[in-house]
């Protein structure tokens, strides 16, 4: 009997699974929700300022405002700006940003991966103590002082590094220098901006090593694992994605970041693929160097280039998740 | 046959505290039996008054202990009486715990495991070590899983298949992943994966296996393969298994630990032959234990 009932009757229709939320819990998903609006609004607010300011710019010069390097107000006898000869061309300063920005991922990464396992896995727990904070504070340092030290200390240093750099490697296109100046070259740039992307790709790394299930590692050690080999198979696996959005973060900084590349490079309007030498310059500190003397057109023109700049640090994010999300599974 | 004299040192550990164990106080009752139906290779390992600490609280006290090669000996008691500290001092994984002291000495052939000197990766590849709860590699396959010991420790061996499809036999999960051997390790049940830890245990060649409550966390049908497992392994190995389970003790082994603790330092009530233990021990506590009236 049970059978024929089985097979006549059809599968009835899916319930709604509801529920009644109390009102305090109605309230506390409004305070929650609006204060992540919030952020998503004021970024969306930043986005159309610059798009509504840059709009013209963007318009008049077209794609030529990515590729073409050269940056010059000609204004005629009127003191009205002449259109015609007036060329905004942000291609040598994006070129910049992203060479910049890879050094210093380049050189950051590895010194940042190895000192959260330091921290994790081989620290005397007060030095641990210490260490964390110190890094924590170096996040926190202002960029400026980053800019003068490394005007000021690490370009000396640097200049001989550079100098070895061509020496041995200048078979490398990159880094290949003619004339043999060092000085306010990308490299520097780029070396100040690893050392204020450490303590970010540090402190993210150092806090997904420090999740990894205790009995993996422990697995590892019961089959006679040394801490290194643990480390290569079950930290690192697991650890992976973490380091590669941390870098990305790290990355994002070092796109944006100003003041401390505006000390240390040459602005200067030429698109430079070599890394030693002392030309380049990045978006942000641009914009800082033309805001002070810029008429109300060019003001313009820096805005369209802080909304590109807005874009590619966009894209490069987007990267990142997609990395993360593709490497993300394995391992967990 | 226990040759305690050579060593008389209990400071091992980098943080022991001064305890001078009064050595082999029980280990006179356990050396009497002799080893049921399997043939009893000598002692493959020996507990000599071993003491743990967890920061300044002592957690087990005074054990000594003679595990005969080729017998499966069950540690059994309530929870918090120190089974799984005492095993996990065996392999000297206690010390992964911050805090964590010992004194005394562990014996495998004869040698301190706590010596100054010992390379403790080389202590862990001959003492394999099964987890409560399933715990394979989720990066590795299945094979990769099984031979992940040769890599960690870095040894070498001419033919990987064979050792793998060796392995897993004696693990009893051959026939179950034959077919799928580049399947992740976390794709198995809960049970299978249980197994493939033993496999993995077995792949390096260890000669005494750590078991701590290596059912706990499966269904019974499981729990029966690993028992099975248990069986086919033991007249190769020593096996120490702790376990909640008193039916599983006498199924599974040749001698029964009953240890205890009474709010202080867990101790060692009574060892003996399993039989014995659950049918005529000797001490009274052992007794309400085994028939089920505490604990």
């Amino acid at each position: 009997m049970s059978q024929d009932l089985l097979s006549a009757v059809a599968p009835p229709a899916k319930r709604e699974i509801t529920t009644k939320p109390r009102f305090s819990d109605k309230v506390f998903r409004g305070v929650v929700t609006s204060g992540a609006l919030s952020s998503l609004f004021i970024l969306s607010l930043i986005f159309l300022f610059l798009a509504f300011q840059g709009f013209s710019v963007l318009r008049t010069e077209g794609f030529s405002f990515i590729t073409t390097s050269s940056w010059q107000v000609v204004l005629d006898d009127a003191g009205n700006i002449d259109p015609t000869a007036t060329v905004f061309g942000l291609g040598a300063m994006l070129v910049g940003t992203m060479l910049c920005a890879f050094i210093a991922i380049i050189v950051a990464v590895p010194i940042s991966v190895l000192s959260a396992l330091y921290l994790n896995f081989y620290a005397p727990a007060f030095l641990k103590k210490i260490m964390v904070a110190v890094v924590d504070l170096m996040a926190a340092f202002p960029s400026i002082l980053f800019g003068l030290w490394g005007f000021f200390i690490l370009m000396p240093s640097a200049e001989y590094w550079a100098k070895l750099l061509h020496h041995y490697l200048g078979f490398i296109p990159v880094f290949q220098l003619d004339p043999l100046v060092f000085t306010r070259s990308p490299f520097v740039a780029g070396l100040v901006l690893a050392i204020m992307v450490i303590p970010i790709v540090t402190s993210v790394s150092r806090e997904v090593f420090s999740q990894t299930p205790l009995d993996r590692i422990q697995a590892a050690y019961a089959l006679g694992a040394t801490r290194w080999s643990m480390i290569r198979a079950v930290v690192l696996p697991y650890g992976r994605s973490g380091i590669v959005g941390g870098a990305m973060l790290g990355l994002g900084r070092a796109m944006g970041e100003t003041v401390a590349v505006y000390t240390v490079l040459n602005v200067v309007y030429q698109v430079n693929w070599h890394v030693l030498l002392g030309a380049g310059g990045n978006v942000a500190s641009m914009i800082l160097l033309k805001f002070g003397e810029a008429g109300p057109q060019e003001i313009k023109a820096l805005m369209a280039a802080g909304l590109i700049l807005f874009l590619m640090t966009l894209v490069v994010n987007s990267i990142a998740d997609f990395i993360v999300a593709r490497s993300g599974g394995k391992g967990r | 046959m226990t040759t305690s004299e050579n060593q008389k040192d209990p400071e091992k550990n980098m943080q022991t505290p001064s305890v001078v164990s009064s050595l082999g106080s029980v280990a006179k009752t356990q050396s009497a039996p002799k080893s049921p139906g399997s043939q009893a290779l000598g002692v493959g390992l020996e507990a000599r008054g071993v003491h743990a600490w967890f920061g300044d609280r002592l957690v087990l006290e005074d054990m000594s202990l003679d595990f005969w090669s080729g017998t499966v000996t069950a540690l059994i008691g309530p929870s918090g009486c120190g089974k799984s500290t005492f095993i996990r001092t065996l392999n000297r994984m206690h010390e992964f715990i911050p805090g964590a002291a010992m004194a005394g000495s562990v014996l495998l052939n004869g040698q301190d495991v706590y010596a100054p000197g010992t390379d403790v990766t080389k202590i862990r590849l001959k003492i394999g070590m099964v987890f409560q709860k399933p715990n394979p590699f989720p990066s590795m396959t299945i094979s990769e899983n099984v031979l992940a010991g040769l890599k960690l420790a870095q040894i070498k061996v001419e033919n990987k298949d064979d050792l793998l499809q060796e392995c897993l036999e004696r693990a009893g999960l051959w026939n179950e992943v034959k077919d799928r051997l580049g399947a992740y390790g976390g794709s198995l049940s809960g049970g299978q994966q249980q197994r493939l830890c033993i496999a993995r245990s077995l792949a390096v060649r260890p000669e005494v296996l750590l078991m701590d409550e290596p059912c706990s966390a499966l269904d019974p049908g499981s729990t029966l393969k690993i028992e099975e497992t248990i069986s086919h392994l033991s007249s190769t190995m020593t096996i120490i298994i702790v376990t909640h389970n008193m039916q599983q003790a006498a199924r599974v082994s040749d001698y029964t630990a009953f240890f205890l603790s009474d709010g202080g330092p867990g101790k060692m009530v009574e060892v003996g032959p399993t039989g014995e233990i659950f049918s005529r021990p000797k001490d009274k506590r052992t007794e309400n234990y085994v028939t089920g009236r505490f604990g």
